[in-house]
């Protein structure tokens, strides 16, 4: 179906792979590196949703900067914080 | 003169559904920030604990609830866009998404059995009080987007169509899709960390 051969379902299955990519990291170990890869993945799945699912790429400037800020702010406290 | 102001219009950006389902979301996320940071600072004081705690979860169902949503976000946005369209098809895809939806309460329903059953109950131990506290307040989350996604669907007139109805399923759509983003964050931190 030509509905399916789109944008949304890319990103979609990018979000997917990246939901099994972190799941297959935490089987690897307990590193700093492999904590702080989970944690980025998750940010940027994150980002992905809210820049395409909810529509924020199209959002005015202010919006779009406040989401993406606050997503970055938080993963980069998040990492400092489990590895304190 | 009609092309420079839909290019002014452009830059200016569009805000999907109403503006003030956005305060709410940002209200929403700087809370779950706290919330996140929060759980953060106690599992480092508490380390042994949540670790060992944490490994009596059931990831695969985690994971489960993880695909659900994402899946169930990728047809609302596919209603949206169909919507938008004035494709019939948006009223079936946004029942699809509702149904996923309805899964990941079904999954996470069974989930709280099974770990009370196992006597992992809200009292056993630090960790089990921010699990049920932060997976309950999403599933309320959960439970509310549900609703309106219930309501944007009854707003289909028989044709499939929803006349004028754009910043409705618009603003719909950008609750759940919260919902979806915030559970990426909650699956992240208490089942793979």
């Amino acid at each position: 179906m030509a509905i399916w051969r789109n944008r949304i379902t890319l990103v979609w299955a990018i979000l997917v792979a990246a939901t099994f990519l972190s799941f297959e990291t935490m089987t690897l170990g307990n590193a700093f590196l492999l904590r702080s890869l989970i944690l980025v993945i998750a940010f940027a799945k994150v980002l992905l949703v809210g820049r395409e699912f909810m529509e924020l790429r199209h959002a005015p400037p202010l919006l779009l900067w406040l989401f993406q800020l606050w997503a970055v702010v938080t993963c980069v406290v998040l990492i400092v914080l489990f590895h304190a | 003169m009609a092309a420079s102001q839909a290019a002014a219009a452009r830059s200016r950006g569009h805000v999907p559904g109403e503006e003030g389902v956005w305060v709410f979301i940002g209200g929403d996320l700087v809370v779950f920030a706290v919330f996140f940071i929060t759980y953060a600072v106690a599992r480092q004081q508490e380390l042994a604990l949540f670790e060992s705690a944490q490994a009596l979860l059931n990831r695969n169902l985690g994971l489960l609830n993880t695909l659900l949503l994402l899946t169930s976000s990728l047809f609302v946005a596919q209603s949206v866009a169909a919507v938008r369209r004035g494709d019939s098809k948006a009223r079936p895809l946004l029942l699809a998404a509702i149904l996923l939806g309805s899964g990941f309460v079904i999954v996470k329903i069974f989930e709280y059995s099974a770990k009370i059953a196992e006597g992992f109950t809200l009292n056993s131990n630090s960790f089990s009080i921010y699990y049920y506290m932060f997976t309950g307040i999403h599933l309320v989350h959960v439970l509310i987007g549900l609703g309106v996604l219930c309501f944007a669907l009854s707003r289909f007139d028989r044709n499939g169509k929803m006349p004028g109805g754009v910043a409705l399923i618009e603003g719909s759509g950008a609750f759940w899709h919260l919902v979806d983003l915030l559970w990426i964050i909650l699956f992240a931190l208490l089942y793979l960390l």
